[in-house]
């Protein structure tokens, strides 16, 4: 029961959240919603036991990434220009349209499984009989390894893309 | 039912009223230790010996006129303190100060949550508490206060990567990601990490000055000089809140720094049984002695060093820490398979 | 990235600044981080002491000469004594000019301490300023013993002295050199081969040799730059001539090699005060100086080594007036801060604070 209400109350600020990242008019707000969304987030994983993967997600988005997309709209400066709502590349009747398409879908997805529940029960998370990083560690280096090792060459090709950006013409 | 939730209730009260407490008298602590390096006395009028000292800068502080700047942001102005106090606050959580104490015939783990992925707890908390540099720095919608907030949030992050290393050297050596485990862990190897992982320990420490913004790496503070640093509109509480979250995060690093290297709350010799007598001190008072002696380090270095410029401070995170993490991870790693 | 569109930043170090050492102005241009050159702005401390000593006796001057380089009193009253001495051929007792030469040294040991002591304090080294200060203290003690004074002492008369040492003041002077030569060891063991000091100092500010002589560095900042220039052997003065003492170089140029310099002139102002000391004669400490004070009409100029550089007087006397009928003081902390632009060009706005401590400026002596 408490769950369900800690869960509620979450999604609640998730939401809320989300929809201030995008209506906020100051860019540093809008940045510091998202935070607050992912450490929202981040709780809900914590209700779903899965502590490390919270740990890692305040760790890395909240704390790595945004705090860049703090540094980039800091130095950067962004104001909206006043005639913003006027610009011509803006088609706004093709996006609320691609919008409404989007939210059919969503919805006849969720109609479906609602008529026609599957054969898998949801069930209560449980704390795993070994701990959250072992289990991550063990499924990483044997059944995902490839992917694993992809996704650190993509790091190590941005680290150096942005090492080689930045440095000046010596 | 009363287990589950007023435990841990008390446990946190009494907790932040202790760090509360001991992060304002850390300041009286500094002023004296700084003032006997330096020849002089220190705080001497209010109280016996200026012991009140702290108690009177806090009504000073309070009392102070609240000034915001007049164009500044004023939700991030009142939130930068917060964001950086908050975190340097919860991050006690984690810290384990024995592994069981009796009170009132309850036997009570003296750590608040004993999570198990309980170090990257610590570690992700560190990372929030950038934001209240940043936010201060913006806050003043000043440009040198925000390059100075955006510096010192950069220093911070750099030598968040060196410590960060130094952590999983250990977690690869006990084997485990919770606080209490890796005391248990050393007690089980029989030796304090420390001895297996000086380097570790001293990367580590000369991390943990910088992520506090100590010297010799307080060029931050130190700034306000020159360019005029990232709190320079701040007065008052607020500005108080700053420097008391630096002293909550020194004495979080000097935790982990005692649970990681040093034993936590093991005596010395825990697995000699000759030393019996050692037992008589608890647990949690040999945990707060070995705090204790890293604020003192820490006090001891600002009195004694000059301070880095940015520059250098950079280069030595990046160009000389990092590889050394590197390095000392996959050694540590490296034999820990071997052996 | 020279297609990004930048501009200079104007940075001002205003004249309220903890770190300027007095109100100096020092507005950076800044190309990012790097200084790319810097204008200074002096007089915030002009108290029109030139036009004041015309209207002055030639004993009230050295009441004025006082207030120049006020971390060194004692050096400009004799300065001044001796510029006039040498306009009126006046002769000064043995004794008068050995207990100057013994006051002149103290004064330089006072003055490093303040050097040193803020010097390291800008560069985050708290201790070393309180350690210092603690010296210069019972120099200042010594100072009071001796004229009752702590800062401005007024403590030299045309042609001697006005007081003779009190008794036991040279066992204190020795018990002082005694003690403060198991004390220089000790800044030098937190500095001298601290790693963080080394970098914040070492390639800092560099200049050659003749640079630094064409632009009119003098004292310590010429010395550290490898130039053995020094008015105690070249011009000596008062009692130089008697001791034995060496000047120390530099190599180098930076503000490392000029701590350097500094901190060894501690040990030989030592070394001169003792020999000093033990060969202190007997004597009158006031020569046959007329009543009333007439240089003849002539105009002449006279140089000393103060503890930041060469500090000359030049006295114009119409042989009419009991003023002088011009008075004008070379002080070398003004052509000294003349070389920071040079200095601080291509530096970091951090090392500016270094860089103006290594060059020891007093702005008392700069405005006037």
């Amino acid at each position: 029961m408490l769950e369900s209400l800690v869960f509620y109350t979450l999604a609640a600020l998730i939401i809320g959240f989300g929809v201030l990242v995008v209506t906020t008019r100051n860019p540093v707000h809008c940045v510091l919603c998202l935070v607050a969304n992912f450490l929202c987030v981040a709780m809900i994983f914590v209700l779903l036991a899965a502590e490390f993967l919270a740990m890692i997600q305040i760790l890395v988005y909240a704390g790595g990434i945004v705090v860049l997309y703090l540094f980039v709209v800091m130095l950067v400066n962004l104001r909206r220009p006043p005639d913003a709502r006027m610009d011509g590349r803006r088609q706004t009747r093709f996006g609320f349209v691609l919008v409404a398409l989007l939210l059919t879908e969503v919805s006849a997805i969720l109609v479906y499984s609602a008529a026609h529940p599957s054969s898998l029960v949801a069930v209560a998370p449980q704390r795993p009989a070994v701990g959250n990083a072992e289990t991550i560690g063990m499924l990483l280096y044997t059944d995902y390894l490839v992917p694993f090792e992809l996704a650190s060459m993509l790091l190590l090709v941005a680290m150096v893309g942005a090492i080689v950006l930045a440095r000046k013409e010596a | 039912m009363t287990h589950t939730y007023l435990v841990p209730l008390l446990k946190i009260l009494v907790l932040l009223n202790a760090v509360l407490v001991s992060v304002t008298f850390m300041t009286l602590l500094e002023r004296k230790v700084i003032a006997w390096v330096q020849v002089r006395l220190g705080p001497m009028r209010v109280g016996p010996y200026g012991s009140l000292q702290p108690i009177a800068d806090a009504i000073k502080l309070l009392l102070k006129e609240d000034i915001t700047p007049v164009r500044a942001d004023r939700f991030v102005f009142t939130l930068a303190p917060i964001v950086s106090m908050v975190p340097a606050l919860i991050a006690f959580a984690v810290i384990p100060f024995d592994r069981e104490a009796t009170f009132f015939g309850y036997q009570v783990p003296l750590v608040i949550a004993d999570v198990n992925v309980g170090l990257l707890y610590l570690v992700s908390i560190t990372s929030i508490g950038v934001y209240g540099i940043i936010l201060a720095g913006y806050a003043s919608n000043s440009k040198f206060p925000l390059l100075s907030g955006l510096r010192a949030s950069a220093q911070l992050i750099s030598y968040e990567i060196a410590i960060t290393m130094m952590l999983v050297s250990v977690v690869v050596m006990a084997g485990t990601l919770s606080m209490t485990g890796l005391v248990d862990a050393q007690y089980n190897a029989r030796v304090w990490y420390v001895f297996v992982q000086p380097l570790a320990f001293v990367i580590l420490f000369i991390g943990g000055l910088a992520e506090t913004n100590r010297a010799p790496f307080d060029l931050p503070e130190a700034e306000q000089e020159l360019t005029g640093g990232y709190h320079t509109e701040y007065s008052g509480m607020r500005f108080a809140l700053f420097f008391l979250a630096e002293y909550a995060n020194m004495i979080v690093v000097s935790g982990v720094a005692a649970t990681l290297f040093f034993g936590g709350w093991l005596r010395p010799f825990p697995n000699v049984a000759a030393l019996w007598i050692l037992d008589y001190i608890p647990g949690w008072m040999w945990f707060l002695l070995k705090t204790f002696v890293f604020l003192y380090v820490f006090i001891w270095i600002r009195a004694t060093l000059p301070r880095y410029r940015y520059d250098q401070l950079m280069r030595l995170g990046w160009k000389v820490l990092i590889p050394l993490a590197i390095a000392n991870l996959v050694v540590t790693a490296v034999l820990k398979v071997l052996l | 990235m020279s297609q990004f569109d930048t501009s200079e930043l104007t940075l001002n170090m205003g004249p309220q600044h903890p770190s300027t050492h007095g109100v100096l102005r020092v507005v950076l241009r800044l190309d990012g981080e790097r200084v790319v050159g810097c204008d200074i702005v002096i007089g915030y401390l002009h108290r029109g002491i030139e036009k004041l000593c015309e209207h002055r006796d030639w004993a009230q001057i050295v009441l004025i000469t006082d207030r120049m380089d006020y971390v060194a009193a004692a050096s400009n009253n004799l300065g001044y004594v001796e510029t006039v001495e040498k306009l009126m051929s006046l002769e000064v007792p043995r004794r008068a000019r050995y207990i100057r030469t013994i006051l002149a040294e103290l004064q330089r040991i006072a003055s490093h301490c303040l050097w040193l002591g803020t010097h390291a304090m800008d560069l985050g080294a708290m201790t070393v300023f309180l350690y210092a200060f603690r010296e210069r203290e019972l120099v200042l003690d010594l100072f009071e013993e001796y004229c009752g004074a702590r800062l401005t002492y007024n403590s030299m008369r045309i042609g001697g002295l006005p007081l003779d040492i009190p008794p036991g003041w040279g066992a204190k002077v020795r018990r002082f050199c005694d003690i403060l030569e198991t004390k220089v060891p000790e800044y030098e063991e937190l500095l001298t081969h601290n790693r963080i000091w080394r970098d914040r100092t070492t390639g800092i500010g560099v200049i050659d040799g003749d640079d630094a002589v064409a632009i009119g560095l003098t004292g310590p900042a010429l010395r550290g730059s490898g130039v053995p220039r020094d008015v105690r052997k070249d011009e000596p003065y008062a009692a130089y001539s008697e001791f034995e003492f060496s000047v120390p170089i530099g190599a180098a140029g930076d503000t490392y090699d000029r701590y350097l310099v500094r901190i060894e002139e501690f040990h030989q102002s030592i070394r001169i005060i003792r020999q000093a000391l033990d060969g202190l004669p007997e004597g009158p400490i006031l020569g046959k100086v007329p009543r009333l004070l007439k240089p003849p009409a002539g105009e002449t100029y006279h140089a000393i080594e103060s503890p930041k550089g060469e500090l000359g007087y030049f006295i114009v006397s119409d042989g009419k007036a009991h003023t002088p009928y011009r008075f004008r003081v070379r002080p070398p902390s003004f052509c000294n801060l003349q070389a920071l632009p040079r200095l601080v060009t291509g530096h970091l706005v951090s090392d500016v604070v270094a860089l103006i401590g290594s060059i020891d400026i007093v702005l008392g002596e700069v405005d006037r």
